[in-house]
Protein backbone atom coordinates (compact mmCIF):
# COMPACT_ATOMS: atom_id res chain seq x y z
CA UNK A 1 0.00 0.00 0.00
CA UNK A 2 0.83 3.54 -0.89
CA UNK A 3 1.82 5.94 2.32
CA UNK A 4 -1.12 8.24 2.73
CA UNK A 5 -0.10 11.94 2.06
CA UNK A 6 -0.88 14.73 4.51
CA UNK A 7 -3.99 15.53 2.70
CA UNK A 8 -5.19 12.12 2.57
CA UNK A 9 -4.80 11.78 6.20
CA UNK A 10 -6.48 15.35 6.86
CA UNK A 11 -9.45 14.09 4.84
CA UNK A 12 -9.99 10.72 6.56
CA UNK A 13 -9.89 12.25 9.52
CA UNK A 14 -12.28 14.86 8.99
CA UNK A 15 -14.42 12.17 7.85
CA UNK A 16 -14.31 10.28 10.81
CA UNK A 17 -14.94 13.57 13.12
CA UNK A 18 -17.91 13.89 11.18
CA UNK A 19 -19.24 11.23 12.23
CA UNK A 20 -18.29 11.80 15.65
CA UNK A 21 -20.51 14.98 15.89
CA UNK A 22 -22.86 13.16 14.69
CA UNK A 23 -23.61 10.72 16.99
CA UNK A 24 -22.91 13.42 19.60
CA UNK A 25 -25.64 15.51 18.63
CA UNK A 26 -27.90 12.03 18.15
CA UNK A 27 -27.14 11.07 21.70
CA UNK A 28 -27.58 15.04 23.03
CA UNK A 29 -30.87 14.75 21.24
CA UNK A 30 -31.75 11.12 22.69
CA UNK A 31 -31.17 12.14 26.20
CA UNK A 32 -32.83 15.80 25.67
CA UNK A 33 -36.08 14.27 25.05
CA UNK A 34 -36.02 11.53 28.08
CA UNK A 35 -35.14 14.54 30.25
CA UNK A 36 -37.75 17.00 28.34
CA UNK A 37 -40.41 14.46 29.34
CA UNK A 38 -39.98 14.10 32.77
CA UNK A 39 -39.29 17.62 33.41
CA UNK A 40 -42.81 18.42 31.85
CA UNK A 41 -44.26 15.50 34.05
CA UNK A 42 -43.30 17.18 37.48
CA UNK A 43 -43.66 20.66 36.19
CA UNK A 44 -46.69 20.14 35.12
CA UNK A 45 -47.39 18.71 38.56
CA UNK A 46 -46.18 21.49 40.07
CA UNK A 47 -48.36 23.79 38.67
CA UNK A 48 -51.51 22.17 38.78
CA UNK A 49 -50.74 20.97 42.63
CA UNK A 50 -48.95 24.46 43.58
CA UNK A 51 -51.94 26.04 45.47
CA UNK A 52 -52.82 23.08 47.74
CA UNK A 53 -48.91 22.90 48.23
CA UNK A 54 -48.80 24.61 52.09
CA UNK A 55 -47.84 24.11 55.38
CA UNK A 56 -51.55 22.34 56.36
CA UNK A 57 -51.28 19.93 53.48
CA UNK A 58 -48.94 18.17 55.24
CA UNK A 59 -50.30 18.31 58.43
CA UNK A 60 -54.42 17.72 57.70
CA UNK A 61 -55.63 14.02 57.39
CA UNK A 62 -58.15 13.68 54.16
CA UNK A 63 -60.69 15.36 54.57
CA UNK A 64 -64.45 15.60 52.28
CA UNK A 65 -63.44 19.20 51.11
CA UNK A 66 -60.65 19.20 48.48
CA UNK A 67 -59.72 22.17 49.73
CA UNK A 68 -59.08 21.29 53.84
CA UNK A 69 -57.22 17.70 52.73
CA UNK A 70 -53.86 16.85 53.37
CA UNK A 71 -51.74 13.74 53.03
CA UNK A 72 -50.84 13.61 56.76
CA UNK A 73 -51.73 10.32 57.29
CA UNK A 74 -50.19 9.21 54.13
CA UNK A 75 -46.96 10.41 53.85
CA UNK A 76 -46.55 9.20 57.88
CA UNK A 77 -47.79 5.52 56.46
CA UNK A 78 -45.84 5.44 53.41
CA UNK A 79 -42.53 6.59 55.82
CA UNK A 80 -43.64 3.55 58.29
CA UNK A 81 -43.87 1.33 55.53
CA UNK A 82 -40.58 2.21 54.08
CA UNK A 83 -39.24 1.68 57.44
CA UNK A 84 -40.69 -1.91 57.85
CA UNK A 85 -39.90 -2.62 54.45
CA UNK A 86 -35.70 -1.84 55.07
CA UNK A 87 -35.74 -3.67 58.07
CA UNK A 88 -36.23 -6.94 56.44
CA UNK A 89 -35.73 -6.79 53.23
CA UNK A 90 -31.93 -5.66 54.21
CA UNK A 91 -30.80 -8.33 56.18
CA UNK A 92 -32.61 -10.83 54.19
CA UNK A 93 -31.13 -9.52 51.04
CA UNK A 94 -28.09 -8.64 52.08
CA UNK A 95 -27.36 -12.10 54.16
CA UNK A 96 -28.89 -14.19 50.60
CA UNK A 97 -26.45 -12.49 48.27
CA UNK A 98 -23.36 -12.73 50.47
CA UNK A 99 -24.18 -16.31 50.89
CA UNK A 100 -24.54 -16.70 47.25
CA UNK A 101 -21.56 -14.80 46.81
CA UNK A 102 -19.12 -16.13 49.31
CA UNK A 103 -20.34 -19.58 50.26
CA UNK A 104 -22.47 -21.29 48.05
CA UNK A 105 -21.02 -23.94 45.61
CA UNK A 106 -21.47 -23.63 42.23
CA UNK A 107 -23.64 -26.19 41.34
CA UNK A 108 -26.87 -26.57 39.38
CA UNK A 109 -28.36 -25.88 42.36
CA UNK A 110 -27.09 -22.69 42.89
CA UNK A 111 -27.50 -22.42 39.22
CA UNK A 112 -31.42 -22.53 39.43
CA UNK A 113 -32.06 -19.84 42.65
CA UNK A 114 -29.80 -17.62 40.24
CA UNK A 115 -32.12 -17.83 37.62
CA UNK A 116 -34.95 -17.71 40.23
CA UNK A 117 -33.86 -14.72 41.69
CA UNK A 118 -33.61 -12.85 38.51
CA UNK A 119 -37.44 -14.14 37.30
CA UNK A 120 -38.63 -12.66 41.06
CA UNK A 121 -37.43 -9.40 39.93
CA UNK A 122 -39.57 -10.02 37.01
CA UNK A 123 -42.70 -10.74 39.23
CA UNK A 124 -45.82 -7.96 38.53
CA UNK A 125 -46.41 -6.28 41.94
CA UNK A 126 -49.82 -7.50 41.91
CA UNK A 127 -48.97 -10.82 42.19
CA UNK A 128 -46.59 -10.22 45.43
CA UNK A 129 -50.16 -8.59 47.10
CA UNK A 130 -52.14 -11.91 46.37
CA UNK A 131 -49.16 -14.25 47.93
CA UNK A 132 -49.25 -11.31 50.44
CA UNK A 133 -52.86 -11.38 51.52
CA UNK A 134 -53.01 -15.13 51.59
CA UNK A 135 -49.78 -14.93 53.67
CA UNK A 136 -49.06 -12.47 55.98
CA UNK A 137 -53.07 -10.90 55.96
CA UNK A 138 -54.61 -14.51 56.88
CA UNK A 139 -52.68 -16.91 57.47
CA UNK A 140 -50.12 -15.10 60.03
CA UNK A 141 -52.78 -12.88 60.95
CA UNK A 142 -51.35 -9.85 60.86
CA UNK A 143 -54.28 -8.17 59.28
CA UNK A 144 -54.31 -5.09 56.87
CA UNK A 145 -51.71 -3.57 58.34
CA UNK A 146 -48.48 -1.67 58.48
CA UNK A 147 -46.79 -5.01 59.09
CA UNK A 148 -48.10 -6.72 55.87
CA UNK A 149 -47.42 -4.04 53.61
CA UNK A 150 -43.59 -3.77 54.81
CA UNK A 151 -43.30 -7.17 54.53
CA UNK A 152 -45.19 -6.82 51.19
CA UNK A 153 -43.17 -4.71 49.80
CA UNK A 154 -39.86 -6.26 51.43
CA UNK A 155 -40.82 -9.42 49.68
CA UNK A 156 -41.13 -7.02 45.97
CA UNK A 157 -37.84 -5.59 46.97
CA UNK A 158 -35.91 -8.76 47.73
CA UNK A 159 -34.19 -9.79 44.18
CA UNK A 160 -33.28 -6.02 43.85
CA UNK A 161 -31.16 -6.15 47.43
CA UNK A 162 -29.97 -9.84 46.23
CA UNK A 163 -28.47 -8.30 43.24
CA UNK A 164 -27.25 -5.10 44.25
CA UNK A 165 -25.18 -7.40 47.27
CA UNK A 166 -24.12 -9.52 44.91
CA UNK A 167 -22.93 -7.37 42.41
CA UNK A 168 -21.13 -5.42 44.88
CA UNK A 169 -19.40 -8.39 46.53
CA UNK A 170 -18.11 -9.05 43.27
CA UNK A 171 -16.54 -5.71 42.29
CA UNK A 172 -14.38 -6.55 45.37
CA UNK A 173 -10.82 -7.52 43.92
CA UNK A 174 -10.08 -11.64 44.56
CA UNK A 175 -6.43 -10.23 45.91
CA UNK A 176 -8.58 -8.81 48.73
CA UNK A 177 -9.95 -11.30 49.81
CA UNK A 178 -6.92 -13.72 49.18
CA UNK A 179 -5.45 -11.54 51.50
CA UNK A 180 -7.20 -11.68 53.95
CA UNK A 181 -7.23 -15.74 54.10
CA UNK A 182 -3.98 -15.68 53.82
CA UNK A 183 -3.47 -14.54 57.37
CA UNK A 184 -5.51 -17.52 58.31
CA UNK A 185 -9.27 -15.41 58.90
CA UNK A 186 -12.03 -17.80 58.16
CA UNK A 187 -14.84 -16.96 55.57
CA UNK A 188 -16.71 -15.23 58.56
CA UNK A 189 -13.75 -12.83 59.41
CA UNK A 190 -13.25 -11.99 55.49
CA UNK A 191 -16.68 -11.15 55.08
CA UNK A 192 -16.97 -9.26 58.55
CA UNK A 193 -13.62 -7.07 58.06
CA UNK A 194 -14.05 -7.30 54.58
CA UNK A 195 -16.59 -8.19 52.31
CA UNK A 196 -19.42 -6.48 54.16
CA UNK A 197 -17.86 -2.79 54.40
CA UNK A 198 -16.20 -2.88 51.27
CA UNK A 199 -19.67 -3.81 49.55
CA UNK A 200 -21.86 -1.40 51.75
CA UNK A 201 -21.59 1.19 49.32
CA UNK A 202 -23.13 -0.65 46.79
CA UNK A 203 -25.27 -2.59 48.75
CA UNK A 204 -27.05 0.53 50.08
CA UNK A 205 -27.07 2.14 46.80
CA UNK A 206 -29.42 -0.62 45.88
CA UNK A 207 -31.71 -0.70 49.08
CA UNK A 208 -32.42 2.70 48.32
CA UNK A 209 -33.09 2.08 44.38
CA UNK A 210 -35.52 -0.82 45.59
CA UNK A 211 -36.99 1.40 48.54
CA UNK A 212 -37.33 4.11 45.52
CA UNK A 213 -39.54 1.58 43.74
CA UNK A 214 -41.64 0.21 46.95
CA UNK A 215 -42.50 3.77 47.69
CA UNK A 216 -44.54 3.98 44.61
CA UNK A 217 -46.31 0.54 44.40
CA UNK A 218 -49.79 1.05 44.70
CA UNK A 219 -51.66 -2.51 43.54
CA UNK A 220 -49.99 -5.03 46.19
CA UNK A 221 -51.15 -2.13 48.70
CA UNK A 222 -54.66 -2.03 47.71
CA UNK A 223 -54.71 -5.82 47.08
CA UNK A 224 -53.97 -6.04 51.08
CA UNK A 225 -56.33 -3.87 51.51
CA UNK A 226 -54.83 -0.67 52.89
CA UNK A 227 -57.87 1.73 53.13
CA UNK A 228 -58.02 4.92 51.27
CA UNK A 229 -59.38 6.73 54.24
CA UNK A 230 -57.43 7.35 57.05
CA UNK A 231 -57.91 10.33 59.81
CA UNK A 232 -55.72 9.18 62.64
CA UNK A 233 -52.05 8.05 62.95
CA UNK A 234 -50.42 4.96 64.20
CA UNK A 235 -50.20 4.89 67.80
CA UNK A 236 -46.62 6.45 68.18
CA UNK A 237 -44.24 4.41 70.87
CA UNK A 238 -45.09 5.03 74.75
CA UNK A 239 -47.92 7.47 73.33
CA UNK A 240 -51.56 7.67 76.04
CA UNK A 241 -54.02 5.37 74.62
CA UNK A 242 -56.32 6.48 76.79
CA UNK A 243 -58.01 8.04 80.04
CA UNK A 244 -56.54 5.19 82.47
CA UNK A 245 -53.00 6.06 81.72
CA UNK A 246 -52.51 3.26 79.27
CA UNK A 247 -49.98 3.48 77.03
CA UNK A 248 -48.77 1.71 73.64
CA UNK A 249 -46.30 -0.41 73.09
CA UNK A 250 -43.06 0.09 71.35
CA UNK A 251 -44.44 -1.60 68.18
CA UNK A 252 -47.85 -1.91 68.54
CA UNK A 253 -47.94 0.76 65.31
CA UNK A 254 -46.96 -1.54 63.00
CA UNK A 255 -50.14 -3.72 63.49
CA UNK A 256 -52.18 -0.21 62.82
CA UNK A 257 -54.80 0.30 59.76
CA UNK A 258 -52.76 2.97 57.20
CA UNK A 259 -52.87 4.60 53.97
CA UNK A 260 -49.93 5.42 51.84
CA UNK A 261 -49.02 8.11 49.21
CA UNK A 262 -49.88 6.48 45.86
CA UNK A 263 -53.36 5.22 48.03
CA UNK A 264 -53.89 8.86 48.49
CA UNK A 265 -53.60 10.12 44.95
CA UNK A 266 -55.39 7.18 43.39
CA UNK A 267 -58.08 7.41 45.87
CA UNK A 268 -58.26 11.65 44.89
CA UNK A 269 -57.63 11.01 41.37
CA UNK A 270 -60.67 9.25 41.17
CA UNK A 271 -63.14 11.63 42.79
CA UNK A 272 -65.98 13.19 40.54
CA UNK A 273 -64.92 16.41 41.85
CA UNK A 274 -62.05 18.14 39.92
CA UNK A 275 -60.95 19.89 42.67
CA UNK A 276 -59.58 17.01 44.41
CA UNK A 277 -57.25 16.70 41.18
CA UNK A 278 -55.30 20.02 42.57
CA UNK A 279 -54.41 17.71 45.60
CA UNK A 280 -53.28 14.45 43.42
CA UNK A 281 -51.21 16.71 42.04
CA UNK A 282 -49.93 18.14 45.01
CA UNK A 283 -49.47 14.59 46.52
CA UNK A 284 -47.73 13.19 43.56
CA UNK A 285 -45.70 16.32 43.42
CA UNK A 286 -44.54 15.33 46.81
CA UNK A 287 -44.00 11.49 46.27
CA UNK A 288 -41.71 12.86 43.32
CA UNK A 289 -39.84 15.09 46.02
CA UNK A 290 -39.31 11.72 48.69
CA UNK A 291 -38.37 9.44 45.65
CA UNK A 292 -35.67 12.24 44.22
CA UNK A 293 -34.55 12.63 48.03
CA UNK A 294 -33.96 9.39 48.67
CA UNK A 295 -31.81 8.83 45.48
CA UNK A 296 -30.08 12.13 46.56
CA UNK A 297 -29.26 10.43 49.65
CA UNK A 298 -28.03 7.40 48.55
CA UNK A 299 -25.71 9.21 45.78
CA UNK A 300 -24.03 10.94 48.85
CA UNK A 301 -23.73 8.23 50.65
CA UNK A 302 -22.23 6.62 47.78
CA UNK A 303 -19.67 9.33 47.55
CA UNK A 304 -19.16 9.19 51.28
CA UNK A 305 -18.32 5.48 51.89
CA UNK A 306 -16.44 5.45 48.53
CA UNK A 307 -14.22 7.53 49.21
CA UNK A 308 -12.08 5.20 51.79
CA UNK A 309 -12.68 2.12 49.76
CA UNK A 310 -9.78 2.06 46.99
CA UNK A 311 -7.91 -1.05 45.66
CA UNK B 1 21.81 -34.34 48.00
CA UNK B 2 21.53 -34.36 51.98
CA UNK B 3 25.05 -33.74 52.97
CA UNK B 4 26.35 -33.34 56.33
CA UNK B 5 26.91 -29.03 55.80
CA UNK B 6 22.72 -28.94 55.21
CA UNK B 7 20.78 -27.51 57.33
CA UNK B 8 17.41 -28.57 59.00
CA UNK B 9 14.67 -29.53 56.65
CA UNK B 10 11.34 -26.80 57.11
CA UNK B 11 9.34 -28.51 54.45
CA UNK B 12 9.24 -31.40 52.03
CA UNK B 13 7.11 -31.89 49.19
CA UNK B 14 6.82 -35.24 48.27
CA UNK B 15 5.70 -37.04 45.34
CA UNK B 16 3.44 -33.65 44.78
CA UNK B 17 0.97 -33.63 41.60
CA UNK B 18 -1.65 -30.72 41.33
CA UNK B 19 -4.82 -30.67 39.22
CA UNK B 20 -6.74 -27.75 37.77
CA UNK B 21 -9.56 -29.72 37.51
CA UNK B 22 -8.95 -32.51 35.05
CA UNK B 23 -5.68 -30.80 33.61
CA UNK B 24 -2.55 -31.70 35.72
CA UNK B 25 -0.29 -28.49 36.78
CA UNK B 26 2.25 -29.63 38.82
CA UNK B 27 4.09 -33.30 38.16
CA UNK B 28 5.54 -35.54 40.87
CA UNK B 29 7.47 -32.51 42.77
CA UNK B 30 10.00 -33.75 45.03
CA UNK B 31 11.58 -31.06 46.99
CA UNK B 32 13.31 -29.96 50.37
CA UNK B 33 13.18 -26.18 51.61
CA UNK B 34 15.63 -25.73 54.26
CA UNK B 35 15.01 -23.71 57.55
CA UNK B 36 15.74 -20.36 57.73
CA UNK B 37 17.07 -20.14 54.21
CA UNK B 38 15.45 -18.50 51.18
CA UNK B 39 14.77 -20.62 48.56
CA UNK B 40 14.04 -19.69 44.99
CA UNK B 41 11.27 -20.98 42.55
CA UNK B 42 12.34 -19.66 38.64
CA UNK B 43 11.32 -20.61 35.43
CA UNK B 44 9.19 -19.90 32.09
CA UNK B 45 5.61 -18.51 32.61
CA UNK B 46 2.99 -21.30 32.99
CA UNK B 47 5.62 -23.65 34.28
CA UNK B 48 3.46 -23.96 37.41
CA UNK B 49 5.95 -22.30 39.97
CA UNK B 50 2.92 -19.90 41.40
CA UNK B 51 0.89 -22.60 41.39
CA UNK B 52 3.15 -24.47 43.47
CA UNK B 53 3.61 -21.77 45.73
CA UNK B 54 0.45 -21.27 46.57
CA UNK B 55 -0.10 -24.94 47.21
CA UNK B 56 1.51 -24.29 50.87
CA UNK B 57 -0.53 -22.27 52.24
CA UNK B 58 -3.52 -24.31 50.41
CA UNK B 59 -4.73 -20.90 48.60
CA UNK B 60 -6.06 -23.55 45.84
CA UNK B 61 -8.79 -24.56 48.73
CA UNK B 62 -10.46 -21.19 47.51
CA UNK B 63 -11.73 -22.10 44.54
CA UNK B 64 -13.53 -25.14 43.36
CA UNK B 65 -12.36 -27.93 41.02
CA UNK B 66 -8.76 -28.31 42.66
CA UNK B 67 -6.98 -31.29 43.69
CA UNK B 68 -3.79 -32.23 45.67
CA UNK B 69 -1.96 -35.78 45.52
CA UNK B 70 0.92 -36.34 47.67
CA UNK B 71 2.31 -34.87 50.24
CA UNK B 72 3.88 -31.92 51.53
CA UNK B 73 5.47 -32.49 55.22
CA UNK B 74 6.40 -29.72 57.36
CA UNK B 75 8.14 -29.53 60.57
CA UNK B 76 9.16 -29.80 63.19
CA UNK B 77 5.87 -31.74 63.68
CA UNK B 78 5.92 -34.02 60.24
CA UNK B 79 2.18 -32.10 59.56
CA UNK B 80 0.98 -32.87 56.04
CA UNK B 81 -0.26 -29.70 54.77
CA UNK B 82 -1.86 -31.33 52.45
CA UNK B 83 -3.93 -33.44 53.54
CA UNK B 84 -7.78 -33.06 53.75
CA UNK B 85 -7.85 -33.97 57.67
CA UNK B 86 -5.45 -30.45 58.25
CA UNK B 87 -7.45 -27.65 58.06
CA UNK B 88 -6.08 -24.49 54.94
CA UNK B 89 -6.73 -22.34 57.89
CA UNK B 90 -4.17 -24.15 60.51
CA UNK B 91 -2.42 -24.37 57.15
CA UNK B 92 -2.32 -20.43 56.75
CA UNK B 93 -2.03 -19.31 60.20
CA UNK B 94 1.51 -20.89 60.43
CA UNK B 95 2.43 -20.26 56.64
CA UNK B 96 2.40 -16.50 55.56
CA UNK B 97 2.31 -15.21 52.06
CA UNK B 98 2.83 -12.04 49.91
CA UNK B 99 1.36 -11.60 46.56
CA UNK B 100 2.23 -10.66 43.30
CA UNK B 101 0.39 -7.07 43.26
CA UNK B 102 0.41 -5.52 46.81
CA UNK B 103 -2.94 -6.09 48.60
CA UNK B 104 -3.60 -3.81 51.46
CA UNK B 105 -6.83 -3.67 52.80
CA UNK B 106 -8.57 0.08 52.36
CA UNK B 107 -7.99 0.43 55.80
CA UNK B 108 -5.81 2.04 57.80
CA UNK B 109 -2.30 1.40 57.86
CA UNK B 110 -2.22 -0.03 61.35
CA UNK B 111 -5.51 -2.17 60.98
CA UNK B 112 -3.90 -3.62 57.79
CA UNK B 113 -0.79 -5.29 60.15
CA UNK B 114 -3.65 -6.14 62.82
CA UNK B 115 -5.97 -7.54 61.11
CA UNK B 116 -3.96 -11.36 61.45
CA UNK B 117 -3.78 -10.77 64.97
CA UNK B 118 -7.42 -10.05 65.18
CA UNK B 119 -8.22 -12.72 63.43
CA UNK B 120 -6.27 -14.81 65.97
CA UNK B 121 -8.75 -13.29 68.83
CA UNK B 122 -5.99 -10.40 70.00
CA UNK B 123 -7.88 -6.92 71.02
CA UNK B 124 -5.12 -6.10 74.05
CA UNK B 125 -4.40 -2.43 72.32
CA UNK B 126 -1.41 -3.00 74.35
CA UNK B 127 -0.30 -5.92 72.31
CA UNK B 128 -1.55 -5.35 69.24
CA UNK B 129 0.61 -1.61 69.62
CA UNK B 130 3.69 -3.62 70.22
CA UNK B 131 3.50 -6.53 67.69
CA UNK B 132 2.26 -3.75 64.74
CA UNK B 133 4.87 -1.46 65.67
CA UNK B 134 7.28 -4.95 65.53
CA UNK B 135 6.05 -6.30 62.51
CA UNK B 136 6.13 -2.65 60.11
CA UNK B 137 10.11 -2.31 62.03
CA UNK B 138 11.25 -6.10 60.68
CA UNK B 139 9.76 -4.99 57.04
CA UNK B 140 12.01 -2.17 56.83
CA UNK B 141 8.79 0.64 56.94
CA UNK B 142 8.21 1.87 60.46
CA UNK B 143 10.03 4.38 60.25
CA UNK B 144 8.08 5.63 57.35
CA UNK B 145 4.75 5.19 58.55
CA UNK B 146 5.08 5.44 62.43
CA UNK B 147 3.62 9.71 62.21
CA UNK B 148 0.74 7.85 60.61
CA UNK B 149 -0.25 4.51 61.18
CA UNK B 150 -3.83 6.02 60.94
CA UNK B 151 -3.69 6.91 57.13
CA UNK B 152 -5.74 4.73 54.67
CA UNK B 153 -3.06 1.89 53.42
CA UNK B 154 -3.68 2.51 49.47
CA UNK B 155 -2.57 6.23 50.00
CA UNK B 156 1.23 4.61 50.05
CA UNK B 157 3.14 4.18 47.14
CA UNK B 158 3.59 1.29 45.70
CA UNK B 159 7.06 -0.23 47.15
CA UNK B 160 5.63 1.21 51.02
CA UNK B 161 1.95 -1.07 50.44
CA UNK B 162 4.29 -4.50 49.33
CA UNK B 163 6.40 -3.74 52.72
CA UNK B 164 3.14 -3.18 54.38
CA UNK B 165 2.19 -5.99 53.25
CA UNK B 166 5.00 -7.97 54.19
CA UNK B 167 4.51 -6.37 57.50
CA UNK B 168 0.98 -7.80 57.89
CA UNK B 169 2.18 -11.23 56.98
CA UNK B 170 5.01 -10.73 59.56
CA UNK B 171 2.98 -10.02 62.62
CA UNK B 172 1.39 -13.02 63.08
CA UNK B 173 4.91 -14.75 63.41
CA UNK B 174 4.68 -17.31 60.45
CA UNK B 175 7.32 -19.99 60.26
CA UNK B 176 7.36 -20.30 56.19
CA UNK B 177 7.09 -17.37 54.39
CA UNK B 178 5.86 -16.81 50.49
CA UNK B 179 6.70 -14.51 48.13
CA UNK B 180 4.56 -14.66 44.88
CA UNK B 181 6.39 -12.48 42.75
CA UNK B 182 6.59 -9.53 44.94
CA UNK B 183 8.59 -7.39 43.32
CA UNK B 184 6.79 -7.79 39.54
CA UNK B 185 4.71 -4.22 40.15
CA UNK B 186 7.40 -2.22 41.59
CA UNK B 187 10.24 0.24 40.29
CA UNK B 188 14.07 -1.18 40.89
CA UNK B 189 14.20 0.93 43.85
CA UNK B 190 11.57 -0.78 45.42
CA UNK B 191 12.42 -4.07 44.35
CA UNK B 192 16.41 -3.32 46.30
CA UNK B 193 14.62 -2.35 49.02
CA UNK B 194 12.15 -5.72 49.13
CA UNK B 195 15.39 -7.80 47.73
CA UNK B 196 17.59 -6.72 50.87
CA UNK B 197 14.43 -7.15 53.25
CA UNK B 198 14.39 -10.71 52.09
CA UNK B 199 18.20 -11.36 52.74
CA UNK B 200 17.02 -9.64 56.55
CA UNK B 201 14.23 -11.68 56.94
CA UNK B 202 15.22 -15.10 56.98
CA UNK B 203 17.39 -15.06 60.26
CA UNK B 204 13.88 -15.42 61.62
CA UNK B 205 11.74 -17.32 59.31
CA UNK B 206 11.80 -19.63 56.06
CA UNK B 207 11.30 -17.55 53.20
CA UNK B 208 9.67 -20.02 49.46
CA UNK B 209 10.22 -17.14 46.39
CA UNK B 210 8.60 -17.30 43.11
CA UNK B 211 10.22 -14.93 40.50
CA UNK B 212 10.70 -14.68 36.83
CA UNK B 213 13.90 -12.79 37.50
CA UNK B 214 17.10 -14.80 37.32
CA UNK B 215 19.57 -12.09 38.83
CA UNK B 216 16.75 -11.92 41.67
CA UNK B 217 17.11 -15.26 42.27
CA UNK B 218 21.10 -15.49 42.27
CA UNK B 219 21.02 -12.14 44.50
CA UNK B 220 18.38 -13.35 47.25
CA UNK B 221 18.47 -17.14 47.23
CA UNK B 222 20.36 -19.50 48.76
CA UNK B 223 18.56 -22.58 47.17
CA UNK B 224 16.73 -22.74 43.54
CA UNK B 225 14.82 -24.62 41.91
CA UNK B 226 14.22 -24.79 38.10
CA UNK B 227 10.58 -25.66 37.18
CA UNK B 228 9.28 -26.63 33.73
CA UNK B 229 6.10 -27.40 32.57
CA UNK B 230 4.88 -28.63 35.96
CA UNK B 231 7.81 -30.64 36.76
CA UNK B 232 11.07 -30.07 39.09
CA UNK B 233 13.62 -29.69 36.48
CA UNK B 234 16.21 -28.73 39.25
CA UNK B 235 17.03 -28.29 42.45
CA UNK B 236 20.06 -27.12 44.54
CA UNK B 237 22.23 -24.23 46.17
CA UNK B 238 21.85 -21.41 43.66
CA UNK B 239 24.82 -20.78 43.24
CA UNK B 240 25.60 -24.38 41.57
CA UNK B 241 22.25 -23.68 39.40
CA UNK B 242 23.84 -20.94 38.22
CA UNK B 243 27.21 -21.38 37.36
CA UNK B 244 26.98 -25.03 36.60
CA UNK B 245 23.29 -26.38 36.32
CA UNK B 246 23.23 -30.22 35.73
CA UNK B 247 20.74 -30.29 33.04
CA UNK B 248 20.73 -29.09 29.51
CA UNK B 249 17.34 -27.36 30.10
CA UNK B 250 18.27 -25.20 33.48
CA UNK B 251 21.19 -23.87 31.17
CA UNK B 252 19.19 -22.58 28.36
CA UNK B 253 17.24 -21.51 30.50
CA UNK B 254 19.07 -19.40 32.64
CA UNK B 255 21.69 -18.24 29.53
CA UNK B 256 18.78 -16.99 28.31
CA UNK B 257 18.23 -19.48 25.09
CA UNK B 258 14.27 -20.12 26.14
CA UNK B 259 11.85 -18.30 28.47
Amino acid sequence: MQPMTTEQIRALIARGKLKDTLFQAIGILCLGIGLLVIFLLVGDMLMRGMERLNIEFFTEFASRRASQSGILSAWVGTLLVMLVTAAAAVPLGVAAGIYLEEYAKRNWVTDIIEINITNLAAVPSIVYGLLALGIFVYTFGFGQSILSAGLTLALLILPIVIVATREAIRSIPAMIREGSMAVGATRWQTCRYHIIPYAMPGILTGVIIGLARAIGETAPIITIGALTFIAFLPPAPFAPTGMDGATAGMFDWVMSPFTVMPIQIFNWTSRPDPAFEVNAAAAGFVLMGMVLSMNAVAIWLRYRMRKNIKW
Amino acid sequence: MQTHDSPQLKAEARDFNFFYGQAQALKKINMPIYDKKVTALIGPSGCGKSTYLRSFNRMHDLYPGNRYEGEIRFYPDNTNLLSPEVDPIEVRMRVGMVFQKPNPFPKTIYENVAYGLRVRGENNKRVLDEKVENALRGAAIWEEVKDRLQDLAPNLSGGQQQRLCIARALATDPELLLFDEPTSALDPIATGAIEELVHELKKRVTILIVTHNMQQAARVSDYTAYMYLGEMVEFGKTDEIFIKPKDKRTEDYITGRMG
